[in-house]
């Protein structure tokens, strides 16, 4: 298999990798800050005061949690035709991996702010801040500091994800793979090229987790 | 139109009851030879041998940082142009295992090096063997740290397999992206999907919830 390895056809197809390359790093790019929006917005509903909205919330996370991101992918991909609704591939794909890792940076987030001890939300009422002062000053900046590490797992997570994005025919990484493996029949150099492209994010990703965990515990010492 | 729809799609039943079946197959079958694998991989990870150690780390960091889809098309087409002919079901049993190795095998590392070393030197001290020190002192104590996050991964491995579809096994998604070709309500085909998923993914979310405060009870006890 190695020796018959083909350099050359990947070079001739290093253009299309490059721009499929450039596809997932804006669609994930997209859809992690729709995500963390969606997550923060989730997570206060989560922890209203009030049952009903709390309960909403509760069902989209559980929802999310318990399917699989392809199943939503498709409920998407085919549901909103059935209803009316047109949207290019793109914008379905984004949809979907927004709300998917919407939930799940909604339980990050919920996590971290309750790790905050109580007396400081109760400090700040006292200190009569109102509930956006609150979030903002007191349990946010916190909350993001303590969840860093486990946010930046799941945007490796959601670069990952974006993979499937394939499967309804939008032109990313791993679509640019199954155009080398259809073209030219060679799947080791299709799928090996962009495994590689894949692990270049993550080393960044990963590298970026470790270097801000020591710069959180340099500020915290200070 | 709606009714008839869903008339058609409840006499689908048994066919998304064969896909359910399929799911639970490949997964099954994935997670109990995964978690032997992960569990060796984990215990070699965690001991003092640095080559074993660094190899491991690096295939664990291999396939954590490519996706999963990538991963199943490597070993579905790369396999066969190296002599090695594989069914879909094989292929997606050997490429679930291996993740569900891999995420297995840091979990119980995890678990094992969160055990304090003073309990390890006091096993050495009552002239405990290497392999009686792992089975009576340090597994016992790892297993609280494991069993949680094991059943969380558990979940995301039984989502997981919804990825191998796209080679054509004929799990739940694969059939629900059959079915919608005939009955075009996108919304109503993968809702059902869904609630398959959800039938074998909330049980265990509650189990993994449940073990986690178990296991937080009985430490805070000590």
């Amino acid at each position: 298999m190695l020796e018959t390895f083909n350099f050359r056809v990947i070079l001739e197809y290093m253009p299309l990798y490059l721009q499929c390359f450039a596809a997932t790093l804006w669609l994930s790019a997209l859809s992690l800050l729709g995500a963390i929006l969606v997550g923060i917005i989730a997570c206060a509903m989560r922890l209203s005061q009030s049952r009903i909205i709390s309960r909403i919330a509760g069902v989209y996370i559980e929802s999310i949690r318990s399917t699989p991101l392809l199943a939503q992918l498709y409920f998407f991909y085919f549901g909103l035709p059935s209803l009316g609704l047109m949207l290019p591939e793109w914008v379905t794909g984004i949809i979907a991996l927004t709300l998917n890792s919407g939930a799940y940076y909604a339980e990050i987030i919920r996590a971290g702010i309750q790790a905050i001890p109580y007396g400081q939300i109760e400090a700040g009422i006292a200190s009569g801040l109102s509930y956006f002062q609150r979030m903002r000053y007191i349990i946010l900046p916190q909350a993001l500091g303590m969840t860093i590490r486990p946010m930046l797992g799941q945007a490796i997570v959601l670069v990952k994800d974006s993979s499937l994005l394939s499967l309804i025919s939008i032109a990313e990484l791993t679509r640019a793979g199954q155009l080398l493996t259809s073209d030219r029949f060679m799947p080791a150099e299709g799928f090996l090229t962009t495994a590689v492209f894949y692990l270049i994010i993550y080393y960044m990703l990963k590298g970026f987790s470790s270097w801000s965990e020591k710069r959180l515990i340099f500020r915290e010492a200070h | 139109m709606w009714g008839f729809y869903f008339t058609e799609l409840m006499h689908s039943l048994p066919f998304f009851l064969k896909g359910l079946w399929m799911t639970v197959a490949v997964s099954g079958l994935s997670l109990i030879v995964g978690t032997i694998i992960g569990f060796i991989w984990g215990i070699m990870r965690a001991s003092g041998n640095k080559i074993l150690r660094s190899i491991i780390g690096a295939w664990v960091d291999l396939i954590r940082g490519t996706p999963f889809l990538v991963q199943v098309f490597i070993i579905f087409f790369i396999l066969p142009s190296a002599g090695i002919e594989l069914e879909a079901f094989p292929a997606a049993v050997i490429a679930l295992t291996n993740l569900a190795a891999c995420f297995i095998c840091e979990i119980v590392a995890g678990g094992i090096l969160a055990v304090p070393s003073g309990q390890r030197e006091a096993a050495t001290a009552s002239g405990l063997s290497a392999y009686q020190q792992l089975r009576y002192i340090v597994l016992p104590q790892a297993m609280r740290t494991i069993m949680p996050p094991l059943v969380g991964q558990y979940v995301l491995l039984v989502k997981d397999s919804s990825v191998v579809s796209a080679i054509g096994v004929v799990d739940i998604t694969r059939v629900g992206w059959l079915t919608v070709q005939r009955i075009p309500e996108g919304l109503m085909v993968f809702g059902l999907v869904g609630i398959l998923y959800f039938v074998i993914c909330y049980p265990l979310i509650n189990l993994s919830n449940l073990l986690e405060r178990r296991m937080t009870v009985v430490s805070t006890r000590l």
